[in-house]
Order: C-alpha cells, then structure tokens, then sequence
C-alpha cells in the first residue's frame, strides 16, 4: 500500500512538473451517501461546476456507504490518511474537533449569518462545520384521518399539548381502522433514537446531560422530568398505542402509505415519498409536553480535516456548495430543509404556502441540538438502550438511574472530555 | 518430535511460515495488545494520553454485592401491602443513590428473591456482562450438545449408500455457505410478530389456535429463537465432519458384525462410536469455541435487547470497543472470554483424553 502510495506520490510529482504553469491542486472530498443515486447526483453537480469555475483547485469525490462512514473516517484518521473535506453527522462534530480531526473552518462566521442554527456546528466557541440542510421531524398525518377523528389541526403557535396528542391517538386506536395509533420507528435501534426521541424528553423538562458544563446526568437524566417522560413513553407501548422494538423495519417506511398506522413521527427525508403517494398527507408540529414543543436539529455538515494541507481551498469549496441554489436543488430533491431563508423561497416545499414550509420555522425556533460535547458519542448509545428497555417494559426510574450512572462513568473516565 | 523439529527441514519450516505469521499477526499480538489495554483507559480515539489503571476495568465488570431491603412500614410498625398483596419495598435507588452508602454508588439490580419482610437484591457495577455472561453460557450449554447430536443424526442419514445421497449432503450443508448476515436479516422475516412465516405456519397448522408470538420482541423468547437458528444454520458444518469421521470407520468391522448378527444399536454402540472418538472431540470443541463467540446474529436480530435477553460477551465487547469508544472495557471482556474458553477446553481435553 506505501509502496503504491509512494509510486503514484512519484507519478503525479513528475506529472506535476510537466504542467507547472498551470498546475491544479487537488482535494480530496469523502462523503456519506454512496449508494444514494439522487444526492449522489446532486453532490458530483457542485463538484463539476466548481471544478470548472476555476482552476486553482480540483476536488475529487469519494462516497462511502453511510453505515460505515464514520468508522473509516476514525480508521483513516488513526492512519493519517483524511481527507481535505469530510462530511460528518452534526453530533458526532464535537467528538472529532475534541479528537483533533478537524480544524475550525477558515471562514468567518459571518459569512454564514443566514444560516439556521442547526445547520452551524459550533465547538469550543469556534465553527468546525456547516451544513447544506437541516432535518426535522414531523408528525406524518392525513387530512381525511383527522377530519373523520374530529381533531385540532395543530399550529406552529399553537401546538398539540400532551393531553390532545394523547387524545389524538386514543381516537385513532378507538376506530379500529389501523393497526397502530402511531408509528415511532422504533426497529431503527440507531442515532434515530436520540434524534427522534430525545426531543420529547426535553419536552418533558428533562435531557440527556447537564447543558451547562455537561459534567454531569444526574437530575437530568433520572429527575423527576425525566421520570415523567419515562412513564409517559412506555404508556404508548402498554397501551398499544405504537409498535415496539421489534417492528418490522419496512413498516416504518411504508405503514403509514399502507394506512397501518394514523400518524407516523418521521423524518422529513421521506416526506417527498409520501407526498407522491399520499394526497392528503399533512406535517404537524411536534405536540408541547410542557416545555415546548422540541425537535432534533443538526444533520449532515461539511468540515475541514486537521490534516489538510490546503484548508483555503477546501473552504473555497465549502463557501461554493454553500450557495442558496445548491441548498435548493438538495431540498427539491430529498425534502430537507435548506439552511437559508432565501434558499427556502427557491424550493417547491419550502416557499412560503409550500407544503413543508411549516418546518423552516419549526427548525429556526424550536430545533433543539443534541448536546454539543465530545462525549455524546457515549451518550446517544446509552440513550438508546435506556428507551428501547423503558419501551420493552424496564422498570423506568431504575432504567434512568443506570442511565445516568454510565454517562457519569464515561464523563469521569474521560476526565470531562476536557483537553488535557 | 524432537528429530523433525530440530533437523534441518527448510521445506517444513517454509510451509509454515505463511500460517506462523498470520496467527502473530492477527491472533497472538492482537491478543497480549488486548491484555495490555484491558489494564488502561484506551480510548478509541481520544487526545488525552492512555493511563495505566491497572484492575481497574476488571473490578467495574465483575464488582458484585448482595443488600437486602426492609419492606415498607407505615405509621403502626404494619407492612405496607401493593395491590397484590405483596409486601412493598422501597427502591434500589434508596441505597445506590445514598451518601451514607457510598460503596454501593453506581451499582444496578441484577436479580432479587425476597423471603418475608426481606428482599435480597443482588446488585452489580455492570449488571449487562454479568447478563451477557449468562446468556452466553446459555447458548453454549444449549447449543454444543444439541448441535452436535443434530449433526451426528444427519450425518448418518446421508451416509448411506442411496442414489442422490449428494443432493441431501448438499441441502443441509446450504446453510453454512450463506453469510450469517444474510441469514440472520431472512430469520428476522421468518421470526416477525406481525404476519411472519414461522406464526403463520402454526396458526395454520394449528387451525388457527395458536396465538401469534412476537418472537424477537418477547424476552422469553428471544433467546430460544436466536439458539435455534444458530443451531440450524452450523449444523451441516458439523455433519460433514461427521461424515468424514465416518467414512475413516473400516467396512469390513461393520461386515464382522453383520457376520456376528449385532443389531443397528449395537452396531452404532460398539463399531461406529468408537470409531468417532477424536471426531467427536473435535466437534465438540469447535462448538463450543464457536458457540462462545456468537456475535453476528445478535447484532442483526436483536442488538442485545429486549431487555437485555440477548446479550453476549463478543456483542457487548465490541459494543463498547467501537460504540462506546472504550477499547480498554471490551478488550477486558475479551480476555475474561478467552480465560473462560481456555478453561472449557482444556477441561473437554481432559475429560475425552485417551485413558
């Protein structure tokens, strides 16, 4: 492998020489979406056209299946071997940057000042990343089930409170019509947990760590809030209001197209799907537990390996593919929602009266990050274990407090996740 | 021994090598790197220096202890009764979470049994190993008889001299071409509590009396389920080293007893028997350390869950490895996996050793 390394290294030095006075530099780019043929598309479009808008830079692409991605980005970075321009789930940001991967980005910040919130990945008081999109997550319904129900549509202002959504899908498991009141996902045992879940218990008052030095999870994780959540959350599994941890994955796809389910929490990467074969489906906003209605905020963002040798140029990329038509295109075409207002009037869903455009003010004002630390990693793990156990009948406070003792174990064994 | 080893055998010696190397390489230095981060705090990625902590990682896993709780009285001295008439106790949390009992901080019940006014919790610092332990054990308990008893059946099934004896060798031995992955996601199918073949199949069979069983999602059951699809995926493995066992039993020992009149039972009890001594060891091993290792299935099918019923060693040691990022914690389970194989293997050894 060096040998080869070494050989090539050789050829293009020697080719280099050929053509020094018109010589291209050249970055590498990975990317998570190998295999998904339309963001593929889309991602080789920005890389031709900027490629072609100048000619100081060159930028090869390599994707990688997303469910392997961040394991070859950590073996790479043991290796030595990153790239210039990495993409990396917003979470995980906080981890890497700790970890030395990354290096801010030579970008003011100014520069992104019309960006959502969600959309900055901000560590440490410094931008390391920033994404074309946000994701959010709705409350999949039809218009014709909520008619027949008799339900409140809800609104941005004035969400569903705990009672009405619980209402709702009394309602819905009372007329007999569907297998399950709602579709929670609940087979996909992965960062869909926390991202999906994790903003109910915010909802609740609760949270995963203490956001303010996250240096602890008691009385976060285990408090009372928390506790309240728990309850609540394995009610929809006794009551048999949601399918368990055992669904079938493809349910969760499809159900609520089939008319399994009444309502489905998904994510909004589907809803152009379901759009094409649902006439009448409607994007609620997550219902208000107490603490106001909460969804995950934080997807997918570009960044900068520590590694590079030319970060200028990797952020001259970034700023490119930042531009409101490429945010656009993307949204247009997988239903994310894209990180600027004026990108937003450019899309089909998201223009103002859009059948989406409910969530770009959803995700400016109540998206909440998962918590930016590096042990999130850890965190987001335990997470999911703690509800998949609450929803398959655990005890709830004992569940929490075992929760709460293995963040802590982890905080402590990584002296705070603090440089040291 | 001592003559082909010492004497000069280059060609031996060459022949080796590739194989000496590859198990340095990939078994033994991986192994004693294992031993030496298991006494750290290695991370997977972290940029702080490893620190030597020496048992440490051991004491969290295997750190035990017995508490009883006294049930609940009220204003009177009297027992306070829940519903069901049982007496009620206070939570765990009342001692794991007391400053007066520090010693006890962080730890879980495991189990508890109560006798009279008293419930005896046993709690532990990492009640997950101590599960994936047991299950492990489980499996293995279960899985190396029944396996190899399925594989001897087989075995002697399609040793026979019939016509298209081949076409049945191959159809048993199918299942252990196909990757386990890919097994396992069809399994899942044939598992679901919604509309899966296996409920289907009962229901049918049953004329519609069975009631449908969830049996991935139900920690009675998920365990059984997952043992019998590992049993039938790595049978056929087992059956063709039977057969090859079997076929080194000389034909003419089972003339003499045809000659002799022995029955079919008596013919397997003291000709073909005998004759599977050392193939029988080595299947038994080779079960068993495969059975120790379960891994694959656990991650497709149930991850671990519901409730922890499916958890095993290998599953949570890379679970924390690369989930948790704490190399240091799953290479302490894999050295406890390794001390226990070790053990069972030596102890089969002995116990099948030629007297």
């Amino acid at each position: 492998m060096k040998l080869l390394n070494v050989t090539a290294g050789a050829v293009i030095a020697a080719t280099g020489f050929c053509s020094a006075a018109f010589a291209t530099t050249d970055l590498t780019m990975w990317y998570h979406g190998a295999g998904n043929k339309v963001e593929g598309k889309i991602v080789n479009q920005i890389i031709d056209d900027f490629n072609s808008s100048q000619s100081d830079y060159k930028v090869n692409l390599q994707s990688f299946p997303q469910n392997s991605y961040n394991d070859s980005v950590t073996a790479a970075a043991l290796a030595g071997n990153l790239p210039d321009i990495l993409d990396m789930d917003g979470p995980i940001m906080p981890n890497w940057a700790w970890s030395g991967y990354l290096q801010p980005l030579p970008i003011p910040e100014d520069h992104f000042k019309d960006f959502l919130p969600g959309t900055k990945g901000v560590y440490d008081g410094k931008l390391y990343s920033i994404g074309l999109w946000d994701a959010a997550v709705a409350l999949y319904a039809r218009k014709s089930t909520m008619k027949e129900l008799g339900l409140r549509p809800p609104t941005l202002d004035k969400p569903w409170t705990k009672d009405e959504f619980m209402n709702a899908l009394e309602a819905a498991k009372k007329s007999g019509k569907f297998d399950y009141a709602i579709d929670l996902g609940m087979s996909d045992k992965s960062e869909w947990y926390p991202y999906a879940f994790l903003p109910f218990l915010q909802s609740f008052g609760g949270g995963l760590v203490n956001r303010e030095n996250y240096d602890t999870a008691e009385g976060v994780l285990n408090g009372d809030a928390a506790i309240a959540w728990g309850n609540w959350w394995q009610s929809l599994f006794t009551d048999k209001l949601a399918p368990g941890t055992s669904q079938d994955p493809a349910a969760h796809e499809t159900g609520f197209i089939d008319g399994k389910y009444a309502f489905s929490w998904n994510g909004n990467w589907n809803a152009v799907k379901t759009m094409d074969k649902v006439d009448d489906v409607e994007f609620l906003p997550a219902p208000d537990f107490g603490h106001g209605p909460k969804i995950g905020a934080a997807s997918w963002q570009f960044g900068i390996s520590a590694t590079s040798k030319h970060p200028e140029g990797a952020a001259e990329f970034i700023k490119f593919a930042t531009q409101d038509k490429y945010l656009a295109e993307f949204s247009d075409a997988i239903g994310l929602i894209p990180a600027t207002k004026s990108a937003a009037e450019m899309t089909k869903n998201y223009k103002s009266g859009g059948p989406l455009a409910v969530f770009y003010g959803l995700s400016e004002a109540q998206a909440e990050k998962r918590p930016v630390t590096p042990g999130y990693v850890v965190e987001s793990k335990v997470f999911q274990k703690a509800a998949a156990d609450i929803a398959d009948g655990a005890d709830v406070i004992d569940t929490l407090d075992s929760a709460t003792d293995q963040i802590n174990a982890d905080i402590k064994r990584n002296d705070g996740y603090k440089k040291n | 021994m001592r003559s082909s080893l010492t004497s000069a055998n280059r060609a031996g010696w060459a022949f080796a090598l590739p194989g000496i190397v590859l198990i340095l390489a990939f078994i033994i230095t991986p192994f004693f790197l294992g031993v030496g981060f298991s006494l750290t705090n290695q991370r997977l990625i972290s940029p702080n220096a490893t620190r030597f902590v020496g048992l440490e990682n051991y004491r969290q896993m295997l750190d035990i202890a017995v508490v009883d709780l006294q049930a609940k009285t009220d204003a009177a001295g009297k027992t306070v009764k829940d519903a069901e008439g049982q007496a009620e106790f206070p939570r765990l949390r009342s001692i794991t979470r007391n400053l007066d009992t520090p010693q006890y901080h962080g730890m879980q019940e495991w189990f508890r049994w109560v006798s009279g006014n008293t419930a005896h919790v046993v709690i532990a610092s990492d009640v997950v190993f101590w599960k994936a332990l047991l299950n492990t054990c489980i499996f293995v308990l279960v899985v190396a008889p029944v396996q190899a008893a399925i594989a001897l059946g087989l075995a002697l099934l399609t040793n026979q001299k019939l016509r298209g004896i081949t076409i049945f060798r191959t159809i048993y031995f199918m299942p252990v071409v196909v990757s386990i992955v890919v097994v396992s996601l069809l399994w899942r199918f044939i598992y679901s509590g919604q509309n899966g073949l296996l409920n289907n199949m009962l229901s049918l069979l049953s004329f519609g009396h069975f009631q449908p069983v969830d049996w991935l999602g139900n920690p009675h059951t998920a365990l059984g389920a997952i043992i019998t699809m590992s049993i039938w995926q790595a049978v056929g493995f087992h059956m063709v080293i039977w057969l090859s066992g079997l076929q080194t039993i000389p034909p003419t020992l089972y003339e003499a007893a045809a000659i002799e009149g022995a029955s079919k039972w008596q013919t397997f009890r003291y000709v073909t028997w005998p004759g599977l001594r050392h193939t029988a060891v080595l299947v038994l091993i080779v079960i068993t350390m495969q059975a120790f290792a379960i891994f694959a299935q656990i991650d497709v099918m149930t991850k671990g869950g519901p409730l922890d019923s499916t958890q095993t060693l290998v599953f949570q040691a890379v679970q924390r490895g690369y989930g948790m990022q704490n190399i240091a914690g799953g290479s302490a389970i894999s050295v406890i996996l390794f001390l226990i194989v070790l053990v069972i293997s030596m102890i089969q050894r002995w116990l099948t050793r030629e007297r």
